[in-house]
């Protein structure tokens, strides 16, 4: 497709963190084409369920290939689609309850294996799509249409358990400053390795957290998020550490593991050790003679 | 069953005791002189341990089953022979491990002291030689078969070989003499020919991987469990090269999306699994269904449900096979019954996938992955690597127009779409329409008519009382057939190993008899049932202990359900 779907129908509420996501991936996607010159057509898309899943859909301008899979899934497709295709530019787009509650299984292994792609998780601390159910990152006590009491179980720290499984870059933004949020996907485009990009994008229906997150000073509301100091030094991983358990939410490029390879790379140089074998060689080496 | 053609020995005892290496050892000598032979082997889910047999089936003839009428037994302990001595025929003979109990005389068992001549060979493994050369012995076979393949199998290039091969070969004298002691005697396996066909010796999981290297797979992910894991180590060893892909992924759940990504990105993706994984992967297919994905599911069936008997065989996988996702979709089926068959099985079904733009599920079971067998040796030149049609235009394509198959774009060609697990609009774009819903469920199940050129067997046509197999039951029912038929029993005889859709022609001759005799290893009767829903007058004949088929019982029970079914229209 050269354009979006005119006749598509499926629009975030107004005010929705997303449209700022949505701003920032289509920067970091052309930013990313003018600086390597790759149409549009080598990028592919991977989106999960929820509001977030819509991203494929929603993207203006120029259209990439899009996969609007099942569930939680989004890693082990991306995985799979840059595994066979190393040549492709591969990004996630995945919420909070996707990517860290039913999908929370394929982290770790994608973390792990460090293939070369870049994932956006859209953090809303809920479940939108489905009216406003409790997430992993929904507040202890906070009261939802599923945890009517309050909620019972602590809220998940996503950038610490990103950095503690070994990440090789992780970078946290904020959907209401799409030129900054656009520069750190980009960033994860060209980083060789797993790049995880959690974004604070707030839900205006289910859990409105503009105010806590960015403070408002005639509510007399002080900002939850904070700017990664200047001084911070992101081949550092405990400082990273210490960012991420800090009060608050830190925004802008926490850890970049500047020794990162990516698997592709790694796979593409095992293999070129090895001799190709074909069909016919192998069932020759199985041919029996008698005698 | 045919003395005069084969000769069919089990060695049963512990894991650990070399069972396998035994019946292999047999089985290579065997074939290495120009027999046909068949292994098959089945142990419980430990390491080391438990009641494990293997079994060799040797014939002059092209073997159809691993028999199940033994000839000779070795018994390696106690409860291998309570175990085994049953399905010993008359006039078979029992072998015994003397070390580890003793029996009374009963006119059919003689005890050796396997180890024990192992070891005064100074070769403290060379127990397996001293059976091997008893069971020579009790079929007149001359040694020196055996003595050449233990020259061929020891001759490794190091510097004790010399004295593994004198070991062995006097433990395999040994054994000869031990036996001749004795005064039994299993008659004589006839003279060969020598085949002219060339032969490889493979099981059926080796040629599954094998058809699918030949039909050119590209990628292949899957997670370790039996009896599907040899299919994974086979590609992580082999499928190496430009532009090819193979990984051992986190869960069955990973395998499938990964394969679905790659299919999606243009290549020819593969997944290998058993019961427990093909549940895991549901949602998956389903996925790749919907977006016209095509990738193939190796599905190697086990005992189930849930964890159930991961190293016996059993058939009741159909229904979830065709139906493994919720919604409407029925995937094409295709179930090899022969080793043969495997090898064929795996590249159809990655062509087959690519040519229908969806997923292919590939039904084996465990009765084919343990099963190793010298067969004519499969013609890898003559696979057709088929290609999905691949979308060449311009871009502001519309991927989901037609009612049926259009061209697929590939990332970094033009036409770029959303491939949506949604129902979706022509461009991919989710809609929920109740037009577009109707169009888009009618062009996936438009698309199988596509798949109508499987092949099929069929015999004595005319008859109206037939037996229709599927998968590895093939063999024993074969088997059981042919028997029946050299006394004068008939039925027709159907076969394919497309089971879903049918081949043309198929069907239209299944619904004319009054009984197809359907024999599957489940208890519901799978496909019995869904020949049914198609309009054919089926019946199943099922067994669910975990094993395959014995022939003598098919002998007895076919003809059985025919005159129960039919009111006594079948006459001997």
């Amino acid at each position: 497709m050269t354009t979006k779907n005119p006749e598509y129908d499926f629009a975030w509420c107004p005010g929705c963190g997303d449209f700022g996501v949505r701003r920032a991936m289509e920067f970091a996607l052309q930013q990313y084409m003018d600086t390597t010159g790759e149409e549009v057509e080598n990028t592919v898309v991977v989106a999960g369920i929820g509001c977030s899943g819509n991203m494929v859909h929603l993207l203006e301008g120029p259209q990439p290939f899009g996969i609007h899979g099942i569930h939680g899934r989004t890693l082990p497709m991306a995985f799979g689609i840059k595994g066979a295709r190393p040549d492709l530019n591969v990004l996630i787009a995945a919420g909070d309850g996707d990517f860290l509650s039913i999908g929370a299984e394929h982290i770790a292994p994608q973390v792990q294996r460090n293939v070369n792609l870049t994932a956006v998780i859209m953090d809303n601390g809920v479940y939108g799509l489905t009216k406003g159910q409790g997430s992993p990152t929904t507040k202890l006590d906070v009261i939802t249409p599923t945890t009517p009491y309050g909620k019972l179980e602590r809220d998940l720290n996503p950038l610490d358990l990103y950095l503690t499984l070994g990440a090789t870059y992780v970078a946290s933004g904020i959907s209401t400053k799409p030129r900054d949020l656009a520069s750190l996907i980009h960033g994860g485009m060209k980083h060789p390795g797993f790049a995880l990009v959690h974004v604070q994008s707030p839900c205006t229906q289910y859990n409105d957290t503009f105010d806590a997150l960015k403070g408002n000073v005639r509510k007399g509301i002080q900002p939850i998020a904070w700017s990664v100091p200047d001084d911070h030094d992101t081949s550092d991983r405990v400082a990273a550490s210490a960012l991420v358990r800090s009060e608050g939410i830190p925004i802008g490029l926490l850890y970049q593991d500047p020794d990162s390879v990516a698997l592709d790379d790694k796979y593409s140089q095992t293999m070129a050790r090895q001799k190709t074998k074909t069909a016919q060689d192998l069932m020759d080496s199985y041919a029996f003679k008698v005698q | 069953m045919q003395q005069d053609k084969d000769f069919i020995v089990r060695f049963a005892g512990e894991g650990g005791q070399g069972m396998v290496t035994a019946a292999d050892s047999l089985a290579q000598s065997a074939a290495q002189v120009g027999y046909f032979i068949q292994t098959y082997s089945t142990f419980p889910s430990q390491i080391v341990g438990g009641p494990t047999w293997a079994q060799v089936r040797i014939s002059s003839r092209p073997v159809l089953s691993s028999g199940d009428q033994l000839d000779a037994l070795i018994a390696f302990n106690q409860e291998a022979y309570d175990t085994h001595a049953h399905s010993v025929r008359d006039g078979g003979v029992i072998i015994y491990n003397s070390e580890a109990f003793e029996l009374e005389d009963d006119g059919r068992s003689f005890g050796m002291r396997f180890d024990e001549l192992g070891k005064s060979t100074g070769n403290p493994r060379a127990a397996n030689m001293v059976v091997l050369g008893a069971i020579a012995h009790l079929v007149n076979w001359p040694q020196q078969y055996l003595n050449d393949f233990v020259v061929r199998r020891f001759t490794r290039g190091r510097p004790n070989d010399e004295q593994i091969i004198e070991a062995n070969i006097q433990a395999l004298s040994l054994g000869r003499d031990g036996a001749a002691t004795t005064s039994f005697h299993l008659g004589e396996l006839p003279p060969i020919e020598k085949p002219t066909w060339d032969q490889v010796l493979v099981n059926g999981n080796q040629a599954i991987a094998l058809g699918a290297m030949a039909a050119g797979v590209d990628v292949f992910v899957g997670y370790p469990i039996s009896p599907a894991t040899t299919i994974l180590i086979f590609m992580e060893q082999n499928l190496t090269g430009q532009d090819k892909f193979v990984y051992q992924a986190s869960s069955e759940i990973e395998s499938i999306n990964a394969i679905a990504g790659a299919g999606y990105a243009g290549k020819k993706a593969m997944t290998s699994t058993a019961g427990p994984g093909l549940s895991l992967m549901s949602e998956g297919i389903g996925m790749a269904w919907m977006m016209e994905v095509p990738l193939v599911i190796a599905d190697i069936q086990r005992g189930g449900p849930a964890t159930g008997l991961p190293t016996k065989t059993e058939q009741s996988d159909f229904q979830i096979a065709l139906h493994p996702a919720h919604g409407d979709a029925a995937l094409p089926v295709i179930a090899p019954g022969t080793v043969e068959e495997c090898f064929t099985a795996g590249a159809v079904a990655l062509n087959w996938a690519e040519r229908y733009q969806g997923p292919v599920m590939l039904l084996s079971e465990h009765m084919l992955s343990e099963r190793s067998q010298n067969i004519p040796t499969p013609n890898v030149a003559g696979v057709i690597d088929e290609r999905r049609q691949v979308y060449r235009g311009d871009n502001g394509y519309l991927r989901y127009e037609n009612h049926t198959l259009s061209p697929m774009p590939i990332p970094g060609g033009p036409g770029s779409y959303v491939a949506n697990a949604s129902e979706h609009d022509p461009m991919g774009d989710t809609t929920h329409r109740p037009d577009r819903h109707v169009h888009m469920t009618e062009r996936r199940f438009s698309k199988l008519a596509l798949l109508n050129d499987g092949t099929y067997e069929e015999e004595l046509t005319e008859e109206a009382i037939v037996i229709m197999p599927w998968g590895g039951s093939k063999g024993p029912a074969r088997e059981a057939y042919e028997e029946l038929l050299a006394q004068g029993i008939k039925f027709g005889w159907y076969y394919t190993m497309y089971l879903h859709p049918l081949p043309d022609g198929l069907l239209s001759s299944l619904k004319q008899k009054d009984l197809v005799i359907v024999p599957e290893l489940n208890y519901l009767g799978q496909f019995a049932s869904h020949l049914r829903s198609l309009g054919v007058r089926a019946e199943a004949l099922t067994q669910y202990d975990g094993l395959p088929f014995g022939v003598k019982d098919l002998m007895v029970r076919i003809p059985n359900l025919a005159s129960l079914k039919a009111g006594g229209a079948v006459k001997a």
